[in-house]
């Protein structure tokens, strides 16, 4: 059944470079695998969302790419070098709950942690070093659209304020790959498609390539590039219109799946087991 | 010359008055003990109420009774039992949390070390034969006796644990704002957190040479917890948290000097009215906000 996890079509058109590259990858995480025979690409600039029920391995995925967790089998390439090697080079926003009420730290703050917070010692105030930096952090924020609010406690700024900033944070240091996992699940409907644009945006406009792992499609599936889907131990990528369909899920999941077409428009996936899949036939 | 002043109590002259404290060594000892004293903990306490860890420092300041009770009893000096039971508490704070287990079960550990210091404390009294007559300062503080040995030890140790703080401020920070993306960009999250409660050990060892190891927390907690009412900038926050911790101290000293009543009391006292201030204009701030703009609304 290794056929399963194969690329529908190959990506990546004339001057588009692979920004990650997976080749019959497998993780195993405490004695369990996760998912195995992965093959899946990201183009640069591309916005590719990461798609499958609980437990198929979504931030797995993640996690993998961030170099975390180590491939059990297959090859893996980031930016062109073995995941982990480059850490300054990928923004990340990892799966969380929000600040809590009583964080009495600015956003504006918690942006330039993404810049500065991993170096030692103390800059002088009124360094030029010192300056450079808050100027990107400005930047940055103006580029989330967060500055009407990114002075004010973080705590207190609602989930998609939160999330804007975050991004920001992920973004400040010219990442050319961002990985955001789970960024829209906490926000109602109106934030996450505007989340949603403002990564096309930023996609588009910085050059970046994203990978979002997200619950539901509906919301961002007008801004996507490429869609990955896991499920069944595998995984599966291509445009969306060729990877949310009956045929292509039943296939991942081998079990019948059905995708329907709502009258507003909405996809809606039905018969897709939750629980984590049972894989031993998969490798008998 | 020290020998020529004579105590003649509060003159209500300001100058007079502050010729009086600076007149006795000891006095001059408490006041530069005080102010290294003050200057570590509001560092060291504003990230620890960053971090939440407000639980563990409590704990570390139970643990330096017995420590200095057992100093005591061994005929050692103070701030040998100070330093070495705090240092070894912070190694088994750090070990429960390095265990990883759930918050809860976390704090019950805590508090049952809490509790088994406490004990080891009262022992350690009770076999010294009740001649221990400095109990109540080893609980509440004393500024009477404080040698010059025992400033230059109380420096040496502050200026190590600041610089430390300092070097390693900004991914201290940024591990105790947010863990995952600091531990993602290659910030040593678990090590700082040790390295911490070390440099926390040592704010409580020190401070409980001054507020006595039950008052700990008048000059570790609320100046720190009252700065961050007071700003959400870093840098500001860390300021002021040290300046407030400052100000209650050479405060509680001058009036523990002029008056009848120990000095753990006003430090304690004080820190705890200009916290229940900034709380009270806080929220008054907010209400006054949230009647403007309801009434821009209405407009």
């Amino acid at each position: 059944m290794s056929t399963v996890a194969t690329s529908l079509k190959p990506k990546g058109g004339i001057g588009k470079e692979a920004a990650v590259t997976f080749d019959g990858a497998a993780v195993r995480l405490g004695g369990r695998m996760i998912w195995s025979d992965v093959s899946v690409s990201v183009a640069e600039a591309d916005f590719v969302a990461v798609l499958g029920p609980n437990g198929a391995g979504k931030s797995t995925l993640v996690k993998a790419i961030l170099g975390l967790l180590p491939l059990a089998a297959g090859t893996a390439s980031v930016l062109g070098q073995a995941p982990g090697d480059l850490k300054g080079q990928i923004g990340y926003l990892p799966q969380r709950h929000g600040f809590e009420a009583g964080t009495r730290i600015r956003g504006v703050d918690v942006v330039q942690l993404g810049l500065d917070g991993a170096r030692w010692g103390i800059p002088l105030p009124g360094s030029p070093s010192r300056k450079r930096d808050a100027a990107r952090v400005d930047e940055v924020i103006e580029l989330v659209g967060a500055a009407a609010y990114a002075r004010q406690p973080i705590g207190e700024l609602s989930g998609g304020e939160q999330q804007r900033l975050l991004i920001a944070q992920a973004l400040v240091r010219r990442p050319n790959l961002l990985l955001l996992d789970e960024p829209l699940d906490s926000l109602d409907l109106p934030n996450q498609a505007a989340v949603a644009a403002l990564v096309r945006r930023i996609c588009e406009d910085e050059r970046v390539a994203v990978l979002l792992v997200a619950h539901d499609i509906n919301p961002i599936i007008g801004y996507l590039d490429r869609v990955i889907y896991l499920a069944g131990g595998g995984a599966i990528e291509g445009s969306p219109e060729e990877v949310i369909t009956s045929e292509t899920l039943s296939r991942l999941y081998r079990a019948p799946i059905e995708v329907l077409h709502a009258s507003d428009g909405r996809l809606v996936v039905v018969g897709q087991p939750e629980a984590p899949f049972v894989h031993g036939d998969r490798h008998a | 010359m020290p020998e020529a002043a004579v105590f003649q109590g509060l003159s209500w002259n300001p100058l007079t008055d502050l010729h009086q404290l600076f007149a006795y060594p000891f006095m001059v000892n408490a006041l530069e003990a005080g102010t290294i004293v003050a200057v570590m903990a509001g560092v060291t306490g504003w990230f620890m109420v960053l971090r939440r860890q407000t639980f563990a420092g409590h704990t570390l300041s139970v643990i330096a009774f017995p420590g200095a009770a057992a100093a005591s009893l061994a005929g050692l000096p103070l701030a040998v039992g100070y330093f070495g039971f705090c240092g070894l508490g912070a190694l088994a704070l750090a070990g429960i949390a390095g265990t990883r287990r759930s918050l809860s079960a976390e704090s019950a550990a805590i508090g049952s070390l809490q509790a088994l210091a406490l004990a080891l404390g009262f022992l350690f009294v009770s076999l010294y034969h009740g001649v221990l007559n400095g109990l109540d300062s080893l609980l509440f503080g004393t500024f009477l006796g404080i040698t010059t040995q025992q400033v230059i030890v109380l420096l040496a140790v502050a200026l190590a644990a600041v610089s430390l703080v300092a070097i390693a401020a900004r991914p201290l920070f940024f591990a105790s704002v947010d863990a995952d993306v600091a531990r993602a960009g290659g910030v040593p999250v678990s090590a700082l957190g040790f390295g911490f409660l070390l440099v926390l050990g040592l704010s409580v060892a020190e401070t409980s040479q001054i507020t006595g190891a039950l008052l700990v927390f008048a000059l570790l907690v609320t100046p720190a917890a009252t700065a961050h009412q007071l700003t959400a900038r870093p840098g500001l926050g860390i300021a002021l948290s040290v300046a407030l911790a400052l100000a209650v101290t050479w405060l509680g000293l001058a009036l523990a000097y002029f008056s009848i009543y120990p000095v753990g009391f006003y430090v304690t006292s004080l820190a705890f009215g200009l916290y229940v201030l900034v709380r009270l204009g806080r929220a008054l701030g907010r209400q006054r906000r949230a009647t403007a703009r309801l009434a821009l609304e209405a407009a």
